[in-house]
């Protein structure tokens, strides 16, 4: 299974003399590393900010006044709230199954779990296309009772949903795994129902992963560009997220508006990672008041 | 898949939660990507092959992989620096860049491309800089390999810096006694311990960097034949209700994805089996 | 309440974890499991407990079968054996788990539950750490709320996970007998496991002594120490010798050495193990008929109280350790690099299939 662990706590440097690094060189090696972020990493996100303020704040804060704007804003929070919970639910059943108990065909469970991770983004919008658009599986019953998934909302979400699909599961299965189920036993020995298993010792035990989990989630449901495109239609007012309000503003060469667009995002994007800071600070105490 | 029988437990709810995960996971994972596999076999073999074999098929896949390659191996660089700089060495601002560095996973694709633009078109605060030398980074395949590297550039330094981490000083004072220079000392006990890992990312990076299309799209200048890439031409065809031509080209695609997801799942087995993590 | 085990058996894949085990366990009484890791010993206190299940067999409390009652139904007080303290609770919180999750007829009001809390958390002796968190308590201190937490839910059995595995060697040393205080007073049928020998017979009331699965022996501390019933029991309760040896009409043969083996009057020259401990061999200067063996000193360790001796036998050179009182060896004058005779005051002798 794929794990990135973003979560390094301990920063434990203690080198003695004799395996240091002369400090020139030390200095050579963090003027590059911070050379290379800055031309990759930090330069573009001021650009986004700067650009969007070419023209002044009032031309600024008008790109927000639009009514296709409001639309993509209110679209985008809207996808992300419906595929935050279903993720949610669907990761901490996955983690739960996985972690606690043994059966057979569970690494090919965590690979299939996996599996959007690998997905180009345009690929999971395609196949949707393939089932609900006019020439797929369901296109035909589906247009025939004017249902509408393909270039409207339910397709939206359903992209989103797919991109967004192993964050929690995945977040969670090696922490659940690392803290046993000794604790849980220990609640059933002496009495707990499943239900108060779960809401008292499972859940405050998990609640910074899973945090952490629905950070990311939500992060990438409100940014998802590709595999929203494929099956969004670009109807502005209509079907258009956030991120592809961007690109139809940047290709009708309103740089501002689309740069102050972007600016959104971009700021989301720094809460994000914010937020993210503060639970692995959390989760570090936690750990290091266990030990 | 065998999914029979588990052990018997006391703990509950195995059945209904390793039911839902499969119930959705084939609703929202496996049916789909199930149907552009039976999509692609109402096509002939000849279909198929001429579809993902079109010269201009093939000059996409060259630069999308070309480039995914290219950047992955900017980022194994770069990103093993980034790792070892953030672990080894204080600095002021140390904890902002670390968050930082996850930037690209936070940030919309839409955005990371339109702001790699600006600043690298000829007009941009580097682009400008540069041009005078000749080079030209916007509209060119360059720029995919500018975007890519920026998609992946987390990759690589969260894999390599836990097990930087993790490392123990002894081993390195171990060959700093038996008479290693700090080089040497690298080479040899430093970077076998860390290659796993690197592996792990670089992998990753180039797996996520295939598929990319966001961030790519604003700064390619997508010429067919020249900075055209694969995703965007799934898309194109798609736009030309070319349905049969774009899910041919999904079919090359996933299958490479496939193989890189067991590769990666492969290469985390044999690290984890070797250094016990 | 006590608890019968009925020809219980349990397989994980094609390893036998237990084979076959029958067990009483007497009311009142506390019992270890012992045996080397593997054995199948957490196993069969898992089982007891009702965390896993035979594949055969029954387990009856006071005759009552409980094999299908489910863990939560038992009424055993289970102590994990690295405790499994709810780590986000206080010690107040962890120790009102069972009675806070009972169904609303049968839970105690608040006030009771305080009651009840503070006199467990009294009883073992940390009313004092109540506010505090799992993380911020030593090994021997959660190890005793884990205890208090167990018999909060006024369990019938008691099941204890080795219990001191996890402790440094001083503070298990206090914990045993703390245990067994608690268990004279509490009274209450209680089954622990543990590798560690010298727990087992110090804190038990009876021992039972496991092998790859089976029950090798039951019974007192002395009983399986003074008499062991195999090999694996003598090897496994304190050091030995062991010598090569033929048995015939009643006699054990081990080189020129002759012992009388009257428990084995039948046997024609059959070959035999001979199971010596180390204090049960006297030294002497002089031989003494047949029954001595000729040997060389090869070093003498003074270890605390006692003093254990290297020995080489003279006619194949094999090893002997001895142990003597300071008060014996200063009356032998022994010297390293002498020449003097063992004689065993008991031996023990088993027949090879």
């Amino acid at each position: 299974m794929i794990t990135i662990t973003a979560s390094h706590y301990n920063t434990k440097v203690a080198h003695s003399r004799a395996i240091a690094e002369p400090a020139w060189i030390r200095w050579l090696l963090i003027a590059s590393a911070l050379g290379f972020l800055g031309l990759f990493l930090f330069v573009p996100l001021a650009a986004v900010f700067t650009e969007a303020l070419r023209k002044g704040i009032a031309v600024y804060l008008a790109a927000f006044k639009e009514p296709d704007a409001l639309s993509a804003i209110w679209l985008t929070f809207t996808a992300a709230a419906i595929a935050v919970p279903l993720n949610l639910v669907f990761g901490v059943s996955a983690a739960w199954a996985i972690a606690k108990f043994d059966f057979k065909g569970k690494s090919v469970l965590i690979t299939l779990i996996d599996l959007p991770f690998a997905v180009s983004p345009v690929i999971a919008g395609l196949v949707y296309v393939l089932i609900f658009g006019l020439q797929g599986w369901f296109g035909g019953w589906l247009s025939s009772h004017d249902y509408k998934v393909l270039f409207a909302v339910p397709g939206i979400v359903l992209a989103t949903v797919f991109v967004t699909f192993p964050f929690v599961a995945r977040e969670l299965i090696p922490l659940m795994q690392a803290q046993g189920k000794e604790e849980e036993e220990a609640a059933i020995v002496l009495g707990a129902s499943g239900w108060q298993m779960f809401w008292r010792v499972t859940l405050p035990n998990i609640k910074w992963g899973l945090l952490y989990g629905v950070i990311l989630t939500n992060a990438r449901a409100m940014g998802e560009f590709g595999a929203v495109s494929v099956v969004s239609g670009h109807i502005r007012g209509m079907t258009n997220t956030l991120p592809l309000h961007v690109e139809i503003l940047y290709n009708e060469y309103n740089y501002v508006a689309a740069f102050a667009c972007a600016s959104l995002l971009a700021f989301l994007a720094l809460v994000t990672l914010a937020l993210k800071s503060l639970v692995e600070w959390q989760a570090a105490r936690a750990v290091t008041t266990n030990e | 898949m065998n999914l029979t029988l588990k052990k018997p437990s006391v703990l509950p709810g195995f059945g209904p939660t390793l039911g839902y995960t499969i119930f959705y996971l084939s609703l929202i994972v496996l049916i789909p990507l199930s149907a552009t596999f039976l999509k692609s076999t109402l096509f002939t073999w000849d279909q198929f092959w001429s579809a993902v074999t079109a010269p201009r098929v093939l000059a996409s896949y060259r630069l999308s992989f070309g480039a995914a390659l290219i950047g992955a191996l900017i980022n194994a660089f770069f990103g093993l620096l980034v790792a070892w700089v953030l672990v080894r060495y204080r600095f002021p601002g140390k904890r902002l860049i670390d968050a930082l560095v996850d930037l690209p996973f936070a940030l919309p694709t839409a955005v990371a491309g339109i702001a790699l633009t600006a600043v690298y078109s000829t007009h941009g605060w580097i682009g400008s800089v540069i041009e005078p030398w000749g080079i030209k980074v916007a509209f060119t395949p360059l720029g995919v390999i500018v975007a890519l590297t920026f998609i992946g550039l987390p990759f690589v330094v969260r894999t390599v810096q836990p097990v930087l981490e993790d490392l123990e000083a002894e081993a390195e004072e171990a060959a700093a006694s038996l008479g290693a220079s700090r080089l040497q000392t690298f080479w040899k006990v430093i970077l076998p311990a860390l290659w796993p890992a690197l592996l792990t990312g670089f992998s990753l990076a180039f797996a996520r960097a295939i598929g990319e299309y966001g961030s790519v799209i604003f700064i390619a200048g997508n010429m067919p034949m020249v900075s055209e890439i694969t995703p965007l031409l799934i898309i194109t065809k798609l736009e030309q209700y070319d349905y049969a031509g774009a899910t041919s080209i999904a079919v090359v695609m996933l299958v490479v994805s496939f193989l890189l997801l067991l590769i990666i799942n492969g290469l985390q087995w044999w690290s984890s089996h070797r250094y016990g993590r | 309440m006590s608890i019968e085990i009925r020809n219980v058996q349990k397989n994980f894949g094609d390893f036998s974890a237990l084979n076959d085990i029958s067990l009483d366990v007497p009311s009142g009484e506390l019992v270890a499991l012992l045996g080397p890791s593997g054995c199948g010993k957490t196993t069969l206190l898992r089982i007891i407990a009702g965390l896993e299940f035979p594949d055969a067999g029954r387990i009856h409390f006071d005759g009552e079968d409980t094999t299908q009652r489910h863990v939560r139904e038992r009424q055993v007080g289970f102590v994990f054996q690295h405790y499994a303290l709810f780590r986000h609770m206080t010690v107040f919180e962890n120790v009102a788990f069972g009675l806070r999750v009972r169904p609303k007829s049968t839970r105690p009001n608040e006030a009771e539950i305080r009651r009840r809390v503070h006199e467990l958390l009294n009883l073992v002796q940390l009313d004092w750490l109540a506010d505090r968190y799992p993380p911020q308590l030593s090994g021997g201190q959660r190890q005793r709320i884990a205890l208090a937490r167990a018999l909060a839910v006024e369990p019938r059995v008691l099941l204890l996970d080795e219990p001191f595995g996890a402790l440094d060697a001083q503070v298990r040393k206090d914990l045993r007998r703390w245990l067994r205080r608690l268990h004279d007073e509490l009274h209450i049928t209680s089954v622990f496991v543990t590798h560690d020998q010298e727990e087992a017979l110090e804190v038990a009331d009876r021992v039972v002594v496991m092998n790859k699965g089976v029950i090798e022996q039951v019974g007192t501390p002395s009983e399986v120490y003074d008499h062991p019933a195999s090999p694996f029991v003598y090897h496994f309760l304190g050091n030995v010798n062991l010598f090569h040896s033929r048995v015939h009409a009643g006699f054990a043969y081990i080189g020129e050495v002759e012992l009388a083996a009257p428990e084995h009057v039948g046997a024609e020259n059959a070959s035999a193990l001979a199971y010596v401990r180390p204090h049960d061999i006297d030294i002497q200067r002089e031989a003494d008929g047949d029954s001595a063996f000729k040997v060389v000193i090869n070093h003498i360790h003074p270890i605390g109280p006692v003093i254990r001796l290297e020995l080489g036998r003279e006619d194949d050179g094999e090893f002997i350790e001895a142990v003597l009182t300071h008060e014996r060896f200063r009356e032998l004058n022994l010297q390293a690099g002498e020449h003097v005779y063992v004689k065993p005051r008991k031996v023990r002798i088993f027949l090879q299939d």
